[in-house]
């Protein structure tokens, strides 16, 4: 009997928005053929919080907090690149220990992304003794990141020519013994998954795709890196002094499932490397730039000059000024380019605030991956790219 | 090493209205009318090779000559250099032509634009809102849409 003889036919299926492997508010609606997707199309929203119409409103300063929301698993590293484009916009310089300390928050940023990603993708590929190896290393990370700054998820670390304050006394220790421990935890779950029959079958081979499409879509980051391209922003526009760091840019060759987990593995591994240097070269100084534009000025010419007190009202009722000019600013974050495109027009709030998150393209080219294979596959495809909804979505 | 402005400023002599590196951030303005064979031309030609549109916006400048700016962010991987292409458009008629053709992730952005904005991309096969629901009145970026208005709430389908 050939495949027409038995008379079926396609049926549509809804997955999302609140199946448990969709994270959150996105949708896919599938032609299906079988068990086969034949064409798609993908939804997102019902999630939006205006964070655009929301920057606005308040001062660039105000902006912050909002940035902790886009990408939630790695707020630090919104928080560092939200700062930067706005340090761009005014043309501080934040001192050196600040940068150090920037290098060492993204890094740990992009690992627990990478683990979170990682961990739950393979749960949902049926293997949960992964995500118990990889949840238990990211507890001790968030319990570093809350040392540091007094939330877990809600971080709002860095200022405008800074961070909000130095690490404390032992955090150096503390952070070789957590590295450790990531690089153990990631040993372990390399040994168990790399060489996994059922993990090979779900993934390799399974919604590969070009270099040059992956380009044309807007990929960057883990997913375009998986084609074999080599972009990443720390390497070909460094910033917080990436250059003076020996590190490699780990690339795939087919783009599919299998290459975008194996380039995160191994972008732990660089992350490790990159904070093990940091914490070498990290020098006592300030953690905040005195430019009086945007620094507040010490508490102890506060309460005996009238210049420095009326410099603190003026930043603390409308924050920083930057002159009127549009910036582009982009960073590496786990996912790939965190562009800020922020319009100022001289006045205390930040005319239009764009932010570029690396989900949005690769959220669009979902369709395109998913076609053509099997339902439970795209699931493992949907976790393999990282959808972040709050970034999407903003 | 040639500056991308220039390369654009010999090849679109009367076509470029206004060039500015703010920043670092090389950035020139066409005309509307043009916009779509400058892109064209930024993608494909050797010297420029401006091969990923990174991002796609639109700004409302209320109470201007031409109120919106659409904005291009082009980034080439094998050059490394970035350029940005803006164009504006007037309140009456907010309307450029796609470049979905050239790039497909100007799809969604476009979309973002139309949803957020209003700006109308002719020529785009799917322009329907993206991140807001169908019944939503009016383009809530606009700065003449108060932050406080409130939207009616859509009613519950009918079961058939």
């Amino acid at each position: 009997m050939s495949e027409g003889d038995f008379k079926t036919k396609n049926m549509y299926l809804n997955i999302g928005p609140s199946h448990p492997t969709m994270h959150g508010t996105l949708r896919i609606f599938a032609e299906m053929d079988g068990e086969r997707i034949v064409s798609s199309v993908a939804e997102m929203g019902y999630l939006h919080r205006g964070f655009e119409k929301h920057s606005e409103a308040g001062t660039y300063t105000q902006v912050i907090p909002y940035t902790d929301r886009l990408n939630y698993v790695s707020p630090l590293m919104n928080n560092v690149g939200y700062c930067m484009a706005v340090e761009k916009l005014i043309g501080c310089e934040i001192p050196e220990r600040a940068q150090t300390i920037r290098v060492i928050i993204c890094e740990l940023s992009r690992i627990t992304d990478h683990l979170v990603c990682i961990g739950t993708n393979v749960v949902d590929l049926g293997a949960l003794t992964n995500f118990w190896y990889y949840f238990n290393v990211r507890e001790k990370i968030y319990d570093f990141i809350e040392k540091i700054c007094g939330a877990r998820l809600t971080t709002n670390y860095t200022r405008i020519g800074g961070v909000s304050r130095d690490l404390y006394p032992e955090a150096v220790a503390e952070l070789a013994a957590i590295i450790k421990d990531v690089q153990l935890a990631t040993k372990e779950v390399r040994g168990l998954l790399e060489r996994n029959k059922i993990f090979v079958d779900r993934t390799l081979g399974i919604a590969p795709i070009s270099q040059e499409e992956a380009i044309n879509y807007g990929f960057t980051g883990p997913c375009l890196r998986a084609t074999g391209c080599d972009y990443d922003v720390r390497k070909s526009e460094p910033y917080c002094g990436y250059e003076n760091y020996d590190f490699d840019i780990p690339v795939g060759e087919d783009g599919d499932t299998y290459d975008r987990f194996l380039v995160r593995f191994e972008e732990i591994n660089q992350s490790i490397r990159i904070i093990e240097q940091a914490i070498s070269k990290l020098r006592p100084g300030p953690v905040m730039t005195s430019d009086r534009r945007v620094a507040l000025p010490p508490k102890a010419e506060v309460y005996t000059n009238i210049e420095a007190l009326m410099n603190h009202f003026k930043l603390i009722y409308e924050g920083v000024r930057p002159p009127p000019g549009e910036v582009y600013s982009a960073t590496e974050a786990a996912n790939g380019e965190l562009g800020f495109y922020i319009v100022s027009d001289g006045s205390t709030n930040p005319y239009r605030v764009k932010c570029r998150p690396p989900c949005f393209p690769l959220y669009a080219a979902y369709p395109r991956l998913v076609n053509g294979v099997m339902l439970a596959d795209a699931i493992a495809v949907m976790g393999s790219i990282n959808i972040i909804a709050g970034e999407l979505d903003r | 090493m040639v500056k991308l402005i220039d390369i654009f400023k010999k090849n679109f002599q009367a076509d470029i209205l206004d060039s500015h590196e703010q920043q670092g951030n090389e950035t020139i303005v066409v005309s509307p009318e043009r916009l779509h064979d400058v892109l064209g031309f930024a993608k494909n030609d050797p010297e420029t090779l401006l091969n990923a549109l990174m991002d796609l916006c639109a700004v409302d400048y209320l109470g201007q000559g031409p109120r919106f700016e659409v904005v291009y962010h082009l980034y080439s991987t094998s050059k490394n250099h970035r350029l940005r292409i803006k164009t504006r458009v007037p309140e009456e008629n907010p309307k450029v032509k796609t470049c979905v053709d050239l790039w497909k992730s100007a799809d969604w952005f476009e979309r973002e634009a139309w949803d957020m904005l209003g700006i109308v991309f002719e020529g785009h096969p799917n322009l329907k809102r993206l991140l807001l629901f169908d019944g939503f009145e009016g383009h809530p970026l606009r700065k003449d849409y108060k932050i406080n208005r409130r939207q009616k709430i859509p009613e519950p389908l009918e079961r058939p």
